[in-house]
């Protein structure tokens, strides 16, 4: 390439370093050959967030963040914005299926061991982007005013106001009001819109780079870097561009199929994406039947739940976000991957996926007695994941890991 | 205030709230490519409902050119008040004398449908009662203790006692709803069905006005995204080849 560049690049190239940035992490970085198919979640995350970012442009031009005119404004895209509800069901679809893929994305990076030793940073500033999703989803669910709007954030402020001695002040300094008003809405507005992109933004970023630094991880967890040829190029390794960009470009459309069919045929996602109660503009003497958050909280919100004290809940449920943080030193095993690991890795990772998967379910439906069970022995299988880690993960026997991948 | 707000709260977040004491409702298949039965529940809705509810999300021109209703008879027939044919569909209701009247102020419909869904308002419609206890005379299956009176009595008459519901009520069957009339209105009980039938889908439509063109849009950019997979698939199998 360097050979025949162009004039004009080898100008450009000389004073910015264009060519050399985009080999060194798109087409000469190089990425194990045996990624599988849960692998392309990076990469749908990546152009979801595009598509948030997109349409949440679009969506600001019309938007008016004041609490006598949100609502309104809202129906407004909807109904007289040339395809302003293309970009509302893009913009609220895509905030459900961001979640979705982060969480198969960190799901692979649990099963194929991609926090560990060398890649502790990777999974930290990953668990940074979540943690800054979680407050981006939460604010711009407060947006359309709508009573599901109002209501949801009353309860997640609300569980500031477990703290000790300052649970009050903090709720307030929160709400920027006694209660939620027009206020919080605006101050939202203004993180949903302008700082928590930019946090999101330069976290990606450091997240990446931190990857690009150490390589990928693959689903053998076998380091290609200790097999290079005489170029220093990894012999299990191929370029990630073009075999992981244009290279991935079908399971991205499958991706855009599942994306669009909601978008068009159900917008609402049974009401899991779009709240029935939220059609209804917001209301502080009208409770909705049933408060439930979004449904990419539901787990955090079953285990709060299912904990008979408010305080206690609170701190259960803030750990189980916390705890997310040091899996990478909670881990001793000698082997990366599940497919090395022994049974007691196996068991654990696949109830984990499991409990998971039933909390988030059991937050969006009421609390019966028997639900309430269910989660606290979810909750439990959830915490022994990572409190037995530390023993399981040392003391099972592993398998021995080949020296190159396809041994 | 803030008070009655924490505490409710607090008591909310235990429990998270049950479901409301369900009642079985009628099932409904609605037809948003109907413009006829659209026509017919516009003008009902127009003639019965939008002395109280608004519709102030909508505007008339558009519900005229959705539905396929001209200007001037749209003018005409559909639209009792003077305002610019571009407009909002608000009404002349003093929000604090009706909550005087009424015990609540009428809310606006135009997303009731998406709120209560279809078949809750196919239900309440059809739901009203005679109950000598409440101050309209009448009482709803659906909505106890509602506050609107059977403002569709003229054509139904007043049921004498509590409907039956919970059936799979479309076009044509009208095995549900009420058994007895005290009070006798100008429609029998199927033209009845059909004319809360034809309401019903008008509410849907506009809760949803864009719903008809969004499906025409979807099998489009889903055929185009499945000619883009096979045509991407091609050419990865040829970049495979290099992999070894």
């Amino acid at each position: 390439m360097a050979q025949n560049k162009h004039p004009l690049m080898a100008w450009i190239d000389a004073r910015l370093p264009i060519t050399s940035t985009f080999e060194k992490h798109m087409s000469k970085y190089y990425a194990p050959k045996n990624f599988n198919w849960w692998y392309v979640f990076g990469l749908l995350a990546m152009v979801v967030f595009a598509n948030q970012i997109l349409t949440g442009i679009w969506l600001t031009m019309s938007y008016v963040p004041s609490s006598e005119e949100a609502f309104a404004s809202v129906e407004y895209i909807m109904r007289d914005v040339e395809f302003g509800w293309l970009l509302r069901y893009m913009h609220s679809t895509g905030a459900s299926l961001f979640f979705l893929v982060v969480y198969l994305h960190m799901y692979r990076g649990v099963m194929y061991g991609s926090y560990q030793k060398p890649r502790e940073l990777i999974w930290l500033f990953g668990m940074f982007v979540y943690l800054a999703m979680m407050a981006e989803g939460f604010m711009g669910y407060i947006l359309p005013w709508g009573n599901m709007s109002f209501w949801g954030a009353q309860v997640i402020i609300s569980l500031f106001g477990a703290i000790p001695y300052f649970g009050e002040a903090v709720q307030e300094w929160i709400r920027g009001d006694y209660l939620i008003s027009g206020i919080t809405l605006n101050r939202f507005f203004a993180l949903h819109v302008v700082a928590l992109p930019l946090v999101l933004i330069v976290l990606v970023v450091i997240h990446v780079l931190a990857l690009h630094e150490v390589g990928s991880n693959n689903p053998d967890g076998i380091d290609i870097k200790k097999h290079m040829d005489e170029r220093g190029v990894p012999l299990d390794g191929i370029p990630f561009h073009p075999y992981f960009t244009i290279g991935k470009l079908p399971a991205v459309s499958v991706f855009l199929m599942v994306f669009v069919g909601i978008i068009f045929f159900f917008p609402e996602g049974g009401g899991y994406f779009i709240e029935y109660a939220n059609f209804e503009p917001a209301d502080n003497l009208k409770t909705p039947e049933h408060i439930a958050p979004s449904w990419y909280f539901g787990a955090f919100y079953a285990m709060l739940r299912a904990v008979p004290s408010k305080g206690m809940g609170v701190i259960v449920m803030a750990g189980a976000i916390a705890i997310l943080f040091i899996l990478p030193w909670l881990d001793r095993s000698n082997v990366k991957s599940w497919r090395f690991k022994g049974m007691y890795s196996k068991v654990a990772i696949v109830s984990f996926g499991i409990a998971f998967a039933v909390l988030t379910w059991l937050g969006t439906q009421p609390a019966t007695p028997g639900y309430t069970i269910l989660a606290r022995v979810m909750t439990v299988v959830y915490f022994l994941f990572f409190l037995a880690m530390p023993f399981y993960s040392k003391y099972e026997k592993t398998k021995p890991v080949p020296e190159r991948i396809g041994e | 205030m803030k008070k009655y707000l924490i505490s409710a709260v607090f008591a909310l977040l235990p429990m998270m709230s049950f479901a409301a004491v369900g009642v079985a409702l009628d099932s409904v298949d609605l037809d948003p490519s109907d413009k006829t039965s659209l026509q017919l529940g516009a003008t009902t809705y127009m003639d019965y409902c939008m002395g109280c509810h608004s519709l102030k999300y909508a505007r008339y021109n558009r519900v005229a050119r959705d539905l396929d209703i001209p200007e001037d008879e749209f003018r005409a027939t559909l639209m009792h008040s003077d305002a610019s044919f571009g407009s909002l569909m608000e009404n002349a209701m003093p929000a604090k004398q009706s909550k005087v009247w009424f015990g609540i102020t009428p809310p606006d419909l135009t997303l009731v449908a998406r709120l209560r869904g279809n078949d809750w308002l196919y239900s309440y419609l059809r739901g009203f009662y005679a109950d000598a206890s409440r101050p309209f005379g009448v009482n709803n299956l659906v909505f106890k203790d509602v506050g609107m009176p059977h403002v569709l009595a003229e054509l139904q008459g007043v049921c004498a006692d509590k409907p039956q519901m919970g059936g799979h009520e479309d076009r044509g069957t009208h095995d549900d709803g009420c058994k007895k009339l005290a009070v006798e209105g100008t429609q029998t009980k199927e033209e009845y069905d059909e004319t809360v039938y034809d309401l019903v889908n008008f509410l849907a439509y506009m809760g949803d006005p864009n719903k008809l063109e969004r499906e025409r849009l979807g099998w489009m950019v889903l055929l185009f995204l499945a000619v883009f997979w096979f045509i991407s698939l091609l050419y990865t199998r040829e970049l495979k080849k290099d992999i070894h």
